[in-house]
C-alpha cells in the first residue's frame, strides 16, 4: 500500500483529500443545519429532535467517530498543505498586488479555516460535552438557548459562522475543481450554488443566536 | 513619437549579485517614451549604467515577441506587469503613468531560485518535461497524417493547451508557488489526443511526482495562475490534471510510485 | 579560387535520396554508442537532430546558450510548414514542392537538395503528428491546409498563428525524452566559442558557460551546427535578441567556407521603428496584404495625419507601378517600393513607414469580418504601437528576419571542415537566393529528422579516428584564445557601449547592403565596417567580470563577429554583378524595376574561405539545372 500512502502525500494527492473530505463536511454541514433549525420551533420541536437523536445513539456514535476523522483530516491535512506551500515560496513580493488576480476568499482558507476549529473546539466543549457527559437528564435546548442568549457567546458564533461561509464559498466550487468536476458549461452554476449554499448556511446558523439574544422570548 | 510627452518615473528595481548573495532594491529615475516597451526602458537604463561604468541590470529576454517565454519580471506586483494576456516583453510604457514609482522584482519560487538581479533558474519546468512531458515516438516509422482523424474541437482545445510558453508566471503568482498550470497544460494536452493515450497513466504520474520533487507547492485554487498568464491557460487544466491523476492512481497497475 | 565538390549523387532526381541511402555505410547499433556527436543549438534542426541520433543510440551533447531548448527562436514562425501531401487533391506533387522552391530562390539553390527536402516534406508532417503536435483540422478531423506564397497549391500545415512554436515543443519533447533516458546530455547556457579542429576534422568545440564564465571544452567523433542566422547582424531585425551568428562564423575561421553570404530577406509587413530605444522589429503577418491598401502621401514631408489626407493626395505606389499584382507583390518587390518611397520622403511623416489601409475593406466587408480574419493581428498592433488599426491606417516598414546565406554545406550537409555539419538556417543550401514562406521550419526539420541521421552516420563509418581528449593541443590553442579575446574585450574600457557600436553597424548594412544595394555604396560600406571595426576594438566598453553571468560580454563578442560577416557581406554582394532573390543591385534591373539575372556569369555559389580578417578568398559551386529550366520569375 505503500503507492497509496505516496499518492495521498503528493501535491495533488493532499488536495484531493481535501476536496473528499470537504465535500462530506459540506453534506454534514446541512444535516446539521437542518436540525439547528427546528429551535425555531421551539422547546417541544428542538426536542422531538433530540429525542431522535437519542433513539439512534449508537448510530449517532458511529457518525461522530467517522466525522471526527474527516474533520481530523481537513483539518491536519489543510494545515500541512498549507505549511507546505509557505515553503514553496520563502521569499514574498514587496508590493502585493494579490487582489488582481484572485479573491480574498481562496487566499485566506487557512485563516477562515483556523477561526472555524477554534470556534468548534469551543463549541464541543460548550455543547456537546455537557450534553454527551453532563449525566441524567439533560435538556440540549436549555443548554443551546442558553448559550445563545450569551452575548459573547453569540457574537462569537455569528462572526465565526461568517467565516465559516467564507470559506465555504471558496472551499465548495474549489473542491468540484480539485476533483476535475470543471466544465466549461457548467462550472459556473457550481460556482453559483456554492456561494448560495455558503451564504444560506452561514445565515442559517447564524440567525439562531440572533434569534435567540434578540427576539426569543421578547 | 513626440520627445515631449516623456513619462518620468521612479523605478525601484531589485539587484542581487548572485544567487548566494542578499538583494535589495536599487532606485532609478527614468525618462522614456510611451510608446518603448518595458523591456527597451530596461535598456536604456542599463546603456546608461554601462556608460558610467557600472554592472547594467540582469534580465532575460529573448523572441520580444510573447513566445519564447524568456522574459517575465514581477511588476508591481504582478507578473507580465498589470496587462492580461501579454508577456513583459510585450507590455508597452503607455500604461503606466507619468510620475509613477514601479517596482520591479524577479519571479519569486523555491523551485525558481534568482541567478542573478531579476534572472532566475526555471529548468525545473524542463525537468518535468523530460520526466514525461512528451509521445515516446521515435524519428521514422509513424504512420500517415491523415490515419488518425481528430475531431477539430478536440485539436483546438489541445491546442489551447500546448500555446504555454513555459515562462514560469504561473509559479511566479501563485501565493504558493505551484507549478499546476504549466504541468497541467501539457497533460491536458496529450490526454486530449489519440497519439497520448497509451502513456496517458505513466504520464501524469511521472510528471506530478518530479514537480513535488521541486518544491512547487500545492495548488489551492486561487486561480490567481490563470489571471497572469501571457497566453490566458486555462484553470479547466488544471482540475483536468486532478482527475488524470486520481484516475491514474485507481486504475494504473504501477505500485511502485 | 577553387571549384567545390557538392557530391550530389548521380542518378534521376527521384531516386538520388533513395540511392544515396542505400549506398552510404551504416553504423552498427553496438558500435554507436562509441561514437560522441555534438549538437550545437537545439532549435528545430538541432533539438530534432539531437533526438533522433540519441534515439539511434549515438552518444550526444547538446549545447544551447538559452535556459532551455524550449526558446529557440524557431518558436516565433508564425505561418506555417509546407508539405507536399497532396492532401488538398489540388495538384501538389514533390516535383512540384521541388520547382516552387527552385523557382521561388531565383535558380540559385541546388537541385538535389531541394529535391530531397520536397521528398521528405510529407514525413515531417507525419511525425510532427505522431508526436501530437495540435494541426489545425478539418471538421471531418483530418488536416487542413491554407496557402501560401509562391505557389498555386494548398500545402501549408499550420497550427493557429504558432506552428514554429508547436513545432519546436515537438522536437523539444522528442529531445527532452532523450535527456530523460541520458541518452542525450543536455548543456543548456553554453555558448559555443570556437571549432576544434584535430587533423583536418572536427573534433571538438570550446564554449562558455554563460553562468560562471568558466571556458569549458567538449570533445567529440563529429560536430553538429543548428545555430540559426544572422540577420541581427542589421540590429534592427525581426530576430530574437540573442539570435546570433558567433558559432558559424567562428566555424568560418577554422576552416568552414561561408556561402552567399549577402542573401538575405526583408520581409515586407513589419512594424515601424518608435524612437531611438528600439531594441527589435515586430513581424505583422503577410496576409495583411490581402486586405490592406498601401498608401503614401504624394507630397513631400506631409505631416498631416492619414485621415487629413484627401483620396487624391495619397499614392497606393504598390497598385500604381504592379497593377496587376498590385498589394500584393512578391515580398521583395513590396519591400523595395516601400523603401524607395520613403527615401523620397515621402514616407509617413516624412519618415520611414508606410500606410497600410483597411478603411476600404471594412467599408467592404463589415468591421466584424476583418476582425474575425484578423482579429489577433489587430490587438497585437494595437497593443504595441497604441492605435487602433481599426479606425486609423497601420504603419508597417520592411525588416530582415531571414539570412538565405550560411555555412556551405555539400549533398550530405557537411561544410568543408570532414566531421562539421550544419543544419537549418546555419546553412546556405535549400533557399537559394529567396526563402519561400513556410519553407524554414520544413528545412529544419527535414536536415534534424531525416537527413543528418543517414548522413553523420556514412561519415563515421568511413573514417578513421584518432583518441583525442580535451587535453590536446589543439584543444589548448583554441581555449587559449578564447579567453585571450575575453581578456581583451573586458579590457578595452572605451566610451562607446555595444549596444550603441552594434547600432551604428546596423544602420551602416542597412543603409547599404540592405533591400537596394549598388557599388559605390557597397565599396564605401566596406571602409566604414573596417573603421567601425577598429573603433570597436579601441574603443568599446565591456563592463563586468570574465568569470560572471556578463550579457554585455556576451553581447560583445556577438557584434566583434558581426563587425567581420558585415565586411563579407558587402564583398560578397559587391562580387555578385546581377540582382537575384533578396539581393537587389540597382545596376541590374529590367526597365520595371525587376531583379535581372546573369545566370551566364553568376549561376553560381559563391563560398568564401576566410583568410585572415577582412581578406576572403572566393570559391565556387557551378550550379546546374539538369532536370528544370532556367526561367526568368514573372509577377505579371
Amino acid at each position: 500500500m505503500s503507492w497509496f500512502w505516496q499518492s495521498v502525500n503528493s501535491s495533488v494527492g493532499k488536495k484531493i483529500v481535501m476536496a473528499f473530505t470537504g465535500i462530506l463536511l459540506v453534506v454534514y454541514l446541512v444535516i446539521h443545519l437542518a436540525g439547528n433549525l427546528t429551535l425555531y420551533g421551539g422547546e417541544k420541536a428542538f426536542d422531538s429532535y433530540a429525542g431522535v437523536l437519542e433513539v439512534i445513539k449508537p448510530l449517532i456514535r458511529i457518525i461522530e467517530v467517522l466525522l471526527a476523522l474527516v474533520f481530523i483530516f481537513h483539518i491536519f491535512n489543510g494545515i500541512r498543505v498549507w505549511w507546505g506551500n509557505k515553503k514553496a515560496k520563502p521569499i514574498d513580493y514587496a508590493v502585493n498586488a494579490k487582489s488582481k488576480n484572485s479573491t480574498l476568499f481562496s487566499r485566506t482558507m487557512i485563516h477562515t479555516g483556523v477561526i472555524v476549529l477554534i470556534f468548534l473546539v469551543l463549541h464541543l466543549v460548550t455543547i456537546w460535552y455537557p450534553y454527551n457527559a453532563g449525566g441524567g437528564e439533560v435538556n440540549l435546548y436549555k443548554i443551546v438557548s442558553g448559550r445563545f442568549a450569551d452575548p459573547i457567546y453569540a457574537w462569537f458564533y455569528i462572526v465565526a459562522m461568517a467565516l465559516l461561509g467564507f470559506h465555504l464559498n471558496h472551499g465548495f466550487q474549489s473542491a468540484f475543481q480539485t476533483l476535475g468536476w470543471n466544465h466549461k458549461k457548467y462550472f459556473s452554476l457550481i460556482q453559483t450554488i456554492g456561494t448560495i449554499y455558503a451564504t444560506l448556511t452561514a445565515i442559517g446558523f447564524a440567525s439562531l443566536p440572533i434569534y435567540f439574544l434578540y427576539f426569543h422570548g421578547r | 513619437m513626440n520627445n515631449n510627452m516623456k513619462l518620468n518615473l521612479k523605478l525601484k528595481i531589485w539587484r542581487q549579485s548572485s544567487a548566494k548573495s542578499v538583494g535589495s532594491f536599487v532606485d532609478y529615475k527614468v525618462s522614456v517614451s510611451p510608446d518603448a516597451s518595458f523591456l527597451e526602458m530596461l535598456d536604456e537604463i542599463n546603456n546608461e549604467l554601462e556608460k558610467n561604468n557600472q554592472d547594467p541590470i540582469v534580465f532575460e529576454s529573448d523572441c520580444r515577441e510573447g513566445i519564447c517565454g524568456t522574459c517575465g519580471l514581477v511588476i508591481n506586483g504582478e507578473p507580465h506587469g498589470p496587462l492580461r494576456k501579454v508577456a513583459t516583453c510585450q507590455l508597452h510604457m503607455r500604461n503606466f503613468k507619468d510620475g509613477q514609482t514601479i517596482w520591479v522584482e524577479p519571479f519569486r519560487a523555491k523551485a525558481f531560485p534568482v541567478i542573478k538581479d531579476l534572472a532566475v533558474d526555471r529548468s525545473a519546468f524542463d525537468k518535468i518535461i523530460q520526466a514525461g512531458g512528451y509521445i515516446s515516438v521515435n524519428t521514422g516509422g509513424v504512420p500517415d497524417a491523415n490515419s488518425i482523424p481528430i475531431a477539430k474541437d478536440i485539436a483546438s482545445e489541445a491546442f489551447d493547451s500546448a500555446a504555454c510558453i513555459g515562462c514560469g508566471a504561473c509559479v511566479a503568482a501563485c501565493k504558493n508557488s505551484s507549478a499546476m498550470l504549466f504541468v497541467s497544460a501539457k497533460v491536458t494536452q496529450f490526454a486530449l489526443l489519440p497519439q497520448g493515450q497509451p502513456e496517458r497513466q505513466q504520464r501524469v504520474e511521472a510528471m506530478v511526482a518530479k514537480m513535488d520533487e521541486f518544491g512547487f507547492g500545492s495548488c489551492s485554487n486561487t486561480y490567481a495562475c490563470e489571471a497572469e498568464c501571457p497566453k490566458g491557460i486555462s484553470v479547466r487544466n488544471i482540475a483536468r490534471l486532478n482527475h488524470e491523476y486520481l484516475s491514474a492512481k485507481v486504475k494504473s497497475t504501477n505500485v511502485e510510485v | 579560387m577553387g571549384i567545390l565538390n557538392s557530391k550530389v549523387p548521380a542518378g534521376p532526381i527521384e531516386s538520388k535520396w533513395t540511392n544515396h541511402k542505400f549506398n552510404m555505410k551504416l553504423v552498427n547499433p553496438s558500435n554507436k554508442r562509441k561514437y560522441d556527436i555534438i549538437v550545437v543549438g537545439t532549435g528545430l534542426a538541432g533539438a530534432s537532430a539531437a533526438a533522433t541520433l540519441g534515439e539511434l543510440g549515438y552518444k550526444v551533447k547538446a549545447f544551447s546558450f538559452h535556459d532551455s531548448p524550449r526558446r529557440a527562436h524557431s518558436i516565433a514562425a508564425q505561418g506555417g510548414i509546407n508539405a507536399s501531401k497532396n492532401y488538398q487533391n489540388d495538384g501538389d506533387s514533390t516535383f512540384r514542392l521541388f520547382y516552387d522552391t527552385i523557382k521561388g530562390g531565383d535558380f540559385r539553390s541546388r537541385e538535389a537538395n531541394v529535391y530531397r527536402l520536397a521528398e521528405v516534406s510529407g514525413n515531417i508532417i507525419d511525425q510532427c503528428v505522431a508526436q501530437g503536435v495540435p494541426f489545425a483540422r478539418e471538421y471531418g478531423g483530418l488536416l487542413d491546409n491554407r496557402s501560401f506564397g509562391g505557389a498555386q497549391v494548398s500545402r501549408t500545415f499550420y497550427a493557429r498563428g504558432q506552428t514554429g512554436q508547436q513545432l519546436l515543443l515537438g522536437a523539444y519533447s522528442a529531445l527532452s525524452r532523450q535527456i530523460g533516458k541520458g541518452a542525450v546530455e543536455m548543456y543548456n547556457r553554453r555558448e559555443m566559442l570556437d571549432l576544434v579542429v584535430v587533423d583536418g576534422q572536427a573534433r571538438g568545440i570550446v564554449v562558455r558557460n554563460l553562468l560562471t564564465g568558466e571556458i569549458e571544452k567538449y570533445s567529440a567523433h563529429a560536430v553538429v551546427l543548428a545555430t540559426g542566422g544572422y540577420a541581427n547582424i542589421f540590429y534592427l531585425s525581426t530576430n530574437a535578441m540573442n539570435s546570433n551568428a558567433t558559432a558559424i562564423w567562428r566555424a568560418h575561421k577554422k576552416g568552414a567556407y561561408f556561402a552567399n553570404p549577402c542573401y538575405t530577406q526583408i520581409h515586407p509587413t513589419c512594424l515601424p521603428l518608435h524612437g531611438d530605444s528600439q531594441s527589435k522589429l515586430t513581424l505583422m503577418s503577410e496576409s495583411l496584404r490581402n486586405d490592406g491598401r498601401v498608401w503614401v502621401p504624394k507630397k513631400k514631408d506631409d505631416n498631416r495625419s492619414s485621415n487629413q489626407i484627401p483620396e487624391e493626395e495619397r499614392d497606393y505606389y504598390l497598385e500604381r507601378k504592379y497593377p496587376s499584382y498590385g498589394n500584393l507583390s512578391p515580398r521583395d518587390i513590396s519591400s523595395r517600393s516601400a523603401k524607395e518611397v520613403c527615401d523620397e520622403g515621402r514616407g509617413v511623416n516624412g519618415g520611414e513607414a508606410v500606410y497600410l489601409d483597411f478603411a476600404d475593406a471594412i467599408k467592404r466587408l463589415g468591421k466584424k469580418s476583418i476582425e474575425e480574419k484578423y482579429g489577433n493581428l489587430f490587438d497585437m498592433y494595437q497593443n504595441i504601437t497604441g492605435e487602433n488599426p481599426y479606425e486609423v491606417p497601420m504603419k508597417i516598414y520592411p525588416a530582415p528576419h531571414y539570412v538565405m546565406g550560411g555555412l556551405w554545406v555539400d549533398y550530405n550537409l557537411m561544410s568543408t571542415v570532414p566531421g562539421l555539419f550544419v543544419l537549418g538556417e546555419a546553412n546556405f543550401s535549400d533557399h537559394g537566393a529567396n526563402r519561400l514562406g513556410a519553407s524554414a521550419l520544413m528545412q529544419g526539420l527535414a536536415d534534424g529528422y531525416f537527413v543528418i541521421p543517414y548522413t553523420i552516420g556514412d561519415y563515421l563509418a568511413t573514417n578513421k579516428f584518432s583518441a583525442v581528449s580535451t587535453n590536446h593541443d589543439e584543444f589548448k590553442k583554441s581555449e587559449d584564445g578564447v579567453k585571450e579575446q575575453v581578456k581583451k574585450l573586458l579590457s578595452i574600457k572605451g566610451k562607446m557601449t555595444v549596444d550603441e557600436i552594434h547600432k551604428k553597424l546596423g544602420r551602416l548594412m542597412w543603409n547599404k547592403v540592405g533591400m537596394a544595394r549598388n557599388e559605390k555604396g557597397l565599396k564605401e560600406v566596406i571602409g566604414e565596417i573596417k573603421e567601425l571595426r577598429e573603433e570597436f576594438w579601441k574603443n568599446v566598453n565591456v563592463v563586468g567580470k570574465a568569470d560572471d553571468l556578463n550579457q554585455t560580454l556576451e553581447r560583445a563578442g556577438r557584434v566583434a563577429d558581426y563587425l567581420e560577416l558585415g565586411e563579407l557581406m558587402a564583398t560578397d554582394a559587391l562580387k555578385r554583378n546581377e540582382s537575384c532573390g533578396g539581393h537587389f543591385r540597382e545596376e541590374y534591373q529590367t526597365e520595371e524595376g525587376e531583379a535581372k539575372r546573369d545566370d551566364e556569369n553568376y549561376r553560381y555559389v559563391a563560398a568564401w574561405e576566410y583568410e585572415n580578417a577582412g581578406k576572403w578568398n572566393l570559391n565556387k559551386e557551378q550550379l546546374e539545372f539538369e532536370f528544370l529550366h532556367l526561367a526568368q520569375r514573372s509577377y505579371k
